[in-house]
């Protein structure tokens, strides 16, 4: 028999005993929906649980700091290895070698430090740190007033909006809210800040300065030995204003103001591990405290941090620190898709006693069938159609049915958060592959279920069938 | 092969029963020949074995020994499938009970048949229609079995018989239901598709009188035992009036 015919018939014999079917078809559905309600849910708490760090690009950075840098000596993977002193500096050679490792799209130095900003001439204390131009489409300027940098060395700022209040001379209330930062960001934009910050003056710069005067190249090495700190003063104009929470960020953004990354690399702004490499520094190339390194995919982290400590260096990703997390995920949504699957298997009992039941009470049909020529083929693949059907069909209404669960569920949560003022979040994700997985794999389970009485109903007897009436 | 002018053959054929220890022995040993086209009127009392053979012979049952040919296929050698395919294209059956499906119309049990032998749907619709017409019930063609008398629904049934357009009919006490009268009604029609069609035909029926009206030849069964086979000169009559 062809398959339309075989829908056709085993949709008709479906109606014939409507109620019956009816119900073991909602019994599918009822088991299809647990199982969809179960993995949303997994699936939602994981996504919820991801959103925030994926989206802050955390995921696809490794930071990378020296071996020398003893604060992390303790760990574990740097045992092995060359002893701190004698490992590499991360310096610019480093970088531009890490930058040309393969999947790495960008490896920038950390340039923060605390330093004095005048505004208006008041002067205020605060950290700050310089931004690649990449963070202009990270997710953390979002809610940005004002524009990104005009270039990665114009001399302007974006302010954090906590920096902006104190500016203002604002009084902000810790933990509130509803700063509005475009009211904020109103006198401010298009003002001049003064920074003030101690430069590193290399000998090198030095040197310049000397072969004018003097022909002798070996001076030069031997006054290489030290630099000199210069106090100065730059001017930036204020450009925007972010909403970020600093205390919610990584480490270059918890910063309170921001500048462009050339712009402060080109300043040679004294940092905190200058001091520790001072023996070092034979020149005025800036030795980096860390470096990140942004990769294409999350999914090349793993490698790139094999690389780069291969190199050398000691490197820290987030996904190091959610290895453990994702492992609680797996072994959660297989829980709950264990849970969910058993109301599915109690379902699939439901398929296997109306299947029978129907052979019982077709059984001349099916005899009269096979003596006007259907072959044991014809009726079993009938009886597999019947199974199917009630599969997808209620796999379809199952899946529509978790689906509202899960709406009703992320209503009733959304206005239960509103009602403690937390922003809304989606608990809940049916994703269109776990639609087309619960369907199919409701249909492979009646399939499953229809094997034996569609075996049963395919070797009945046309003789004994058709012998009692 | 040489073709065997026989359109059924049965050699020393037996179907046996294991009831607990006695053995039942339905057909004991049955060997007969039917010519293509021939008229044949399966007599004999309760029990004697007449379906049992019937059902041997539509291939819808397996010999314990003997073998049936049929139309040069020795069904013994046939696999399950082929049988089915056997039964599908060479062989038209009714029944006592009419046995059409109560689920569906006159013109579905008709065309059932040619689902299973895969005919394109919209041919389907007009052969049914025209085998309906051939019994006289292309007006209730979209009535249930249950909405009908008993002999409407065996002319149904002879449509559906007739679908195939198989070389053999089968019929097992079709009028066993019917009043005498609707009973010469579906008689006729099967003279008639043994006439008209060439259809070979065995009849079960153990109403003599209708074996003698119709049938050419009478075989007397007892006991699972072929105990008498004479020609019927007045139902061969018929046949020469025709
Ligand atoms: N499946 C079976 N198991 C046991 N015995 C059977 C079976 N089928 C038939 N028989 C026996 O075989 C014998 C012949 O049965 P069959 O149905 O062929 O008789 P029949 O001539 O058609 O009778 P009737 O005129 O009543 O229809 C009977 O005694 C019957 O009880
Ligand atoms: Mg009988």
């Amino acid at each position: 028999m062809k398959i339309p015919d075989l829908t056709e018939l085993a949709l008709r014999n479906l109606r014939e005993s409507l109620l019956r079917n009816s119900l073991t078809t909602i019994g599918i559905s009822v088991g299809v929906a647990s199982l969809v309600a179960m993995l949303s849910l997994g699936i939602g708490l994981q996504q919820l649980a991801s959103r925030r760090l994926v989206k802050s690009g955390l995921f696809d950075t490794v930071f990378v700091t020296s071996r020398r840098d003893l604060r992390n000596y303790d760990r574990d993977d740097q045992r092995n290895g060359p002893a701190p002193g004698e490992s590499r500096i991360l310096d610019e050679p480093a970088r531009k070698e890490i930058e040309n490792l393969p999947n790495v799209i960008e490896a920038y130095p950390d340039i923060r430090f605390i330093t004095e900003l005048r505004y208006q001439d008041k002067p205020h204390l605060t950290m700050v740190s310089a931004l690649p131009e990449s963070a202009k489409s990270n997710d953390a300027f979002e809610g940005m007033q004002g524009s990104f940098f005009s270039s990665d060395t114009a001399p302007e700022v974006i302010l954090q909006k906590a920096f902006a209040e104190e500016l203002l001379g604002k009084t902000s209330k810790p933990g509130s809210d509803d700063v509005n930062v475009a009211e904020l960001a109103k006198p401010l934009l298009g003002r001049e800040l003064t920074m003030r910050y101690a430069q590193r003056q290399g000998s090198q710069s030095a040197a310049e300065t000397n072969r004018n005067t003097s022909t002798t190249g070996k001076e030069n090495t031997l006054s290489g030995a030290a630099y000199s700190v210069v106090s100065r003063e730059q001017e930036l104009k204020i450009v925007g204003v972010s909403d970020l929470d600093p205390e919610s960020m990584r480490g270059p953004m918890r910063a309170k103001v921001f500048l462009p990354l050339k712009l402060g690399e080109s300043l040679h702004i004294m940092q905190p591990t200058d001091l520790r490499e001072l023996a070092r520094a034979a020149s005025d190339q800036p030795v980096y405290s860390s470096i990140s390194v942004r990769v294409r995919n999350p999914k090349q982290v793993q490698s790139v941090e094999d690389s780069i400590k291969k190199m050398g260096f000691t490197t820290f990703s987030i996904l190091d620190a959610t290895r453990s997390l994702r492992q609680f995920f797996a072994v959660l949504d297989l829980f709950l898709g264990i849970f969910g699957s058993l109301a599915l298997a109690v379902a699939s009992i439901g398929i296997v006693n109306t299947l029978v039941m129907a052979i019982l009470e077709r059984r001349r049909e099916i005899g009269i069938m096979k003596a006007i020529g259907a072959s044991d083929g014809d009726v079993k693949r009938l009886f597999f159609t019947e199974a199917g059907a009630m599969g997808i069909l209620g796999g379809i209404v199952g899946v529509a049915f978790g689906w509202a669960i899960g709406q009703v569920i992320n209503l009733g949560t959304n206005i239960y958060l509103k009602r403690q003022s937390l922003p809304p979040e989606n608990f809940w994700a049916v994703p269109w592959w776990l639609v087309a997985a619960a369907i199919t794999f409701a249909f492979a389970v009646s399939l499953v279920s229809g094997w034996y009485p569609a075996g049963r109903a395919a070797r009945l007897d046309p003789v004994q069938a058709l012998r009692y009436e | 092969m040489t073709r065997d002018k026989n359109a059924i053959r049965t050699e020393d054929l037996r179907r046996h029963y294991r009831m607990g220890e006695t053995m039942i022995r339905a057909v004991d040993g049955i060997s007969l020949q039917v010519r293509a086209g021939e008229f044949v009127a399966l007599l004999g009392s309760s029990g004697s074995g007449k379906s049992s053979v019937l059902n041997l012979i539509a291939g819808l049952d397996r010999p314990t020994s003997g073998n049936v040919t049929v139309q040069d296929r020795d069904l013994a050698l046939l696999s399950r499938e082929e049988l089915a395919k056997y039964r599908l294209h060479v062989v038209g059956m009714v029944f006592q009970s009419f046995n059409l499906i109560a689920s569906m119309t006159l013109a579905e049990n008709v065309e059932l048949p040619l689902r299973f032998s895969e005919v394109e749907r919209s041919k389907r619709e007009n052969r049914a229609r025209e085998a309906l017409e051939r019994v006289g019930l292309q007006a209730r063609m979209h009535h249930r079995p249950s909405e009908l008398s008993g002999g409407e629904q065996q002319r149904a049934a002879l449509a559906r018989a007739l679908i195939n357009r198989p070389k053999l009919l089968l019929a097992d006490e079709p009028t066993g239901n019917l009043d005498s009268h609707t009973g010469t009604e579906i008689m006729d029609l099967v003279r008639e598709f043994n006439q008209q069609l060439g259809m070979t035909v065995v009849m079960v029926t153990h109403e003599r009188a209708l074996a003698e009206r119709y049938a050419e030849r009478m075989i007397f069964l007892a006991d699972g035992k072929l105990v008498g086979d004479q020609p019927n000169p007045v139902g061969a009559e018929q046949v020469m009036q025709s």
